[in-house]
């Protein structure tokens, strides 16, 4: 096949490149330029997005041999990941820009472009499987990232091929020092990697400006603080709430709910944030089902997973919890699975 | 495999390349006072004379660099940190708004740091800059510290008519610098005759070694040096000179002006060829640039509906290499300035490619440019523009 590999400059898409190699394929490489302004150098495990990434990638598909483009998808990812995440946090939802990436830029914007150059799919690190067609978590259940792929539809899926998900992220590095790839020790990135100094807080009162309001006991229904920003709170969120009144029961207090027209933000008791109930707006299936549906779901990235039961509610699912789960974000994606394979996704909108 | 990107890059000339490796083999730096410091020397002196020789200028004015860049930044700031030292007066630098980046980001940088003003000097849709527009900008030129415009455009090709800009410079007494990076061997380029003051080439446009450059300098010319050390050439420029290289960049631009001629005419039937042949597989396609003062190796053309990247990716692949404009440190395509100078806007900038032909440039080349690009062409305008 003819297959354009993402190559963020990392060691993952860098072996996953390589394994495309070795399989027969031909492959060529593309950088994506996401950052409007790269930084020169990356600093620590943040971002992807700095020249150095470029060169590092470039370097990959040198060892290679293999072509290797830099696309410059800034205006695509402004557009769609960071004027997303600020929507909906002004909202008072909790984003996954990473989900939104390869929603809207790494498997629309990057693999239509790649289809349409002729190229039969696209090739991505990520950890996770594609068994058979149907995505499964990646052998390497502390490095799976299936949550975030979960809202591929199966026609973008039918065109992904995702090297690594047999492999542990120990294997991916050691392959990659075999095959002599200068990037095999590179850190892991992770934060958000459009906010360069890991302060989401500041990003947000900056692009957002201060919204200032009050911070309400769900108890006693008493103002017991005060913020410059709903903005920058979560729900499940326990840490720089900076309450000047204290619990009736001297208990720690958390976020339960953010309302961006009020401004109010809601807190109480670690039990008041348990769920039974999540609802969600319309979903992607990956591996379609006839509901109800027993199976698990997970409710944010890397987070555990509960039994439930799923009924269709309006446009979306209504998820019936086994066990509570406590700070469920609206905004996070509920993502279906039947052991290892996704089912689907949905955005979460309310938990009760 | 079809090369078309010599304005980027052309072959080394094989008496070039042998001339260096000959070179590279001896000891000696050209400072030292021994015999085989003198022996550099004299290499050195050789290949200055050669080099001042093919452009019609005095050897004292040869100041050899490490290439375009280099010469480029030594004339915009080495002007106007002189002039202006002169008289503080002079901070307003003159430069055509189609410069190339090793002009444009060195005025920006006097300008962010050196409490410069810029004009730039506009041009017309064929990439011109009219002797009228430059009197125009220069005013009274009493605050005016130089002007630079280069001799020919790497991206369109357009030549600028720079005999007559350096006289309306030197009407107010302004020195007049010109990059000649992609003139130098294209076109007849004679420093005494055009009368400007400064004059940028590099070595690997014409088929000498990379990293050898020269500026030419009039000796009257003052010049505030970016490189302090040694005061190797002139004093204007330190630095351990790179014989080897010098050596096989006379020998490249002897060759190169000698051959000029013969190779121009050849090149512009080639590139004709090209033309005509694209106009026929692509009807659509707008040629960049003056159709008829141009160097004689570019052809750079507009395809409407499709993006310059995706075309060279898809030529790329079957071994066709063409070039989206100048290249950029990232790989991260803008729109050039140098089109949208000249009226164009972003989205037709983006749909652009350059192809430029060179030495060893043959019919093949162009045949197999034109046997492949309908179909890349069809299949990019399927991608779109973004």
């Amino acid at each position: 096949m003819r297959l354009l590999a993402a190559m963020s400059g990392g060691v993952d898409s860098a072996v996953a490149a390589a394994l495309a190699v070795d399989a027969g394929h031909d492959v060529t490489g593309v950088h994506l330029a996401l950052a409007e302004a790269p930084a020169t150098l990356r600093t620590g495990s943040r971002g992807c997005c700095s020249r150095e990434d470029a060169r590092d990638a470039a370097r990959a598909a040198d060892v290679l041999g293999i072509p290797f483009y830099v696309w410059d998808l800034a205006a695509e990812f402004r557009a769609s990941v960071v004027a997303d995440f600020l929507a909906e946090y002004a909202a008072g939802r909790t984003p996954n820009p990473c989900l939104r990436c390869n929603e809207k830029v790494k498997f629309t914007a990057v693999l239509d472009r790649a289809l349409a150059l002729g190229f039969d799919g696209v090739v991505t690190g990520h950890h996770a499987r594609l068994v058979d067609g149907v995505l499964s978590r990646s052998v390497d259940l502390a490095k799976d990232q299936s949550y975030v792929l979960a809202v591929l539809t199966p026609a973008q899926l039918a065109a992904t091929v995702l090297p690594l998900g047999e492999l542990t992220k120990d294997e991916v590095r050691a392959l990659a020092r075999r095959r002599g790839l200068g990037v095999a020790d590179k850190p892991d990135s992770h934060d958000i990697c459009f906010i360069a100094d890991g302060d989401t807080a500041g990003f947000l009162r900056d692009h957002l400006g201060e919204q200032p309001g009050p911070v309400v006991d769900a108890l006693s229904g008493a103002v017991v603080g005060s913020h410059t920003g709903a903005y920058a709170y979560t729900v499940g969120q326990r840490r720089g709430l900076d309450l000047r009144v204290p619990a009736a029961d001297g208990r720690p207090r958390y976020v339960l709910s953010v309302e961006p027209v009020s401004r109010t933000v809601t807190v109480g008791p670690a039990e008041a944030l348990e769920v039974r109930t999540v609802r969600t707006g319309p979903p992607v299936w990956s591996s379609p089902r006839a509901l109800p549906l027993g199976c698990v779901v997970q409710l944010r990235a890397h987070g555990m997973v509960h039994d439930c039961t799923v009924a269709p509610s309006g446009e979306g699912w209504a998820i019936a919890l086994g066990t509570p789960a406590r700070g469920v974000a609206p905004g996070q994606a509920a993502v279906l699975y039947d052991g290892d394979q996704v089912l689907g996704s949905a955005t979460v909108v309310g938990a009760q | 495999m079809a090369y078309l990107d010599h304005a980027a890059s052309t072959p080394v000339l094989p008496e070039a390349l042998a001339a260096t490796t000959e070179a590279l083999a001896l000891t000696g730096n050209a400072s030292s006072l021994h015999a085989s410091g003198r022996r550099a020397r004299r290499l050195v002196e050789e290949s200055r004379e050669a080099v001042a020789a093919a452009v019609g200028a005095r050897p004292s004015e040869v100041v050899f660099t490490a290439g375009g860049t280099e010469s480029d930044n030594l004339a915009v700031k080495g002007l106007f940190w002189a002039r202006r030292a002169a008289d503080p007066r002079r901070t307003r630098v003159l430069a055509s708004a189609v410069e190339h980046h090793a002009v444009l980001d060195a005025v920006e940088w006097l300008v962010a740091h050196e409490g410069a003003q810029v004009t730039w000097v506009p041009v017309d849709e064929l990439g011109r800059v009219h002797p009228a527009a430059l009197r125009d900008a220069i005013g009274s030129g009493e605050d005016v510290a130089l002007v630079s415009v280069m001799w020919a455009n790497n991206e369109v090709g357009t030549v600028q008519p720079v005999q007559d800009l350096a006289e309306v410079a030197h009407e107010r007494g302004i020195p007049f610098h010109t990059d000649a990076v992609q003139a130098v061997g294209a076109l007849a380029v004679d420093v005494a005759e055009s009368g400007v003051d400064a004059l940028s080439l590099s070595g690997h446009k014409l088929g000498g070694p990379p990293g050898a450059g020269a500026l030419v300098l009039g000796r009257d010319v003052s010049c505030t040096p970016l490189l302090h050390g040694g005061g190797q050439e002139r004093d204007v420029r330190s630095g351990t000179l790179d014989v080897p290289a010098l050596v096989g960049l006379a020998a490249a631009t002897t060759l190169a002006t000698a051959r000029r001629k013969e190779t121009a005419e050849r090149l512009a039937e080639l590139r004709d060829a090209l033309v005509a042949g694209v106009h026929r597989v692509v009807p659509d396609a707008v040629l960049n640039g003056d159709p008829v003062d141009r160097l004689p190796g570019n052809a750079h053309f507009g395809f409407p509906g499709c993006e310059g990247d995706s075309l060279l990716m898809l030529l790329d692949a079957q071994g066709i290499e063409v070039s989206t404009g100048s290249a950029c440190t990232s790989g991260v395509a803008r729109p050039s300035h140098v089109l949208v100078a000249m009226g164009q806007d972003e989205v037709r900038a983006r749909g652009s490619l350059r192809f430029s032909l060179g030495h060893t440039s043959t019919a093949a080349d162009v045949d197999e440019l034109l046997a492949a690009l309908p179909a890349v062409v069809e299949r990019a305008r399927r991608v779109g523009v973004r």
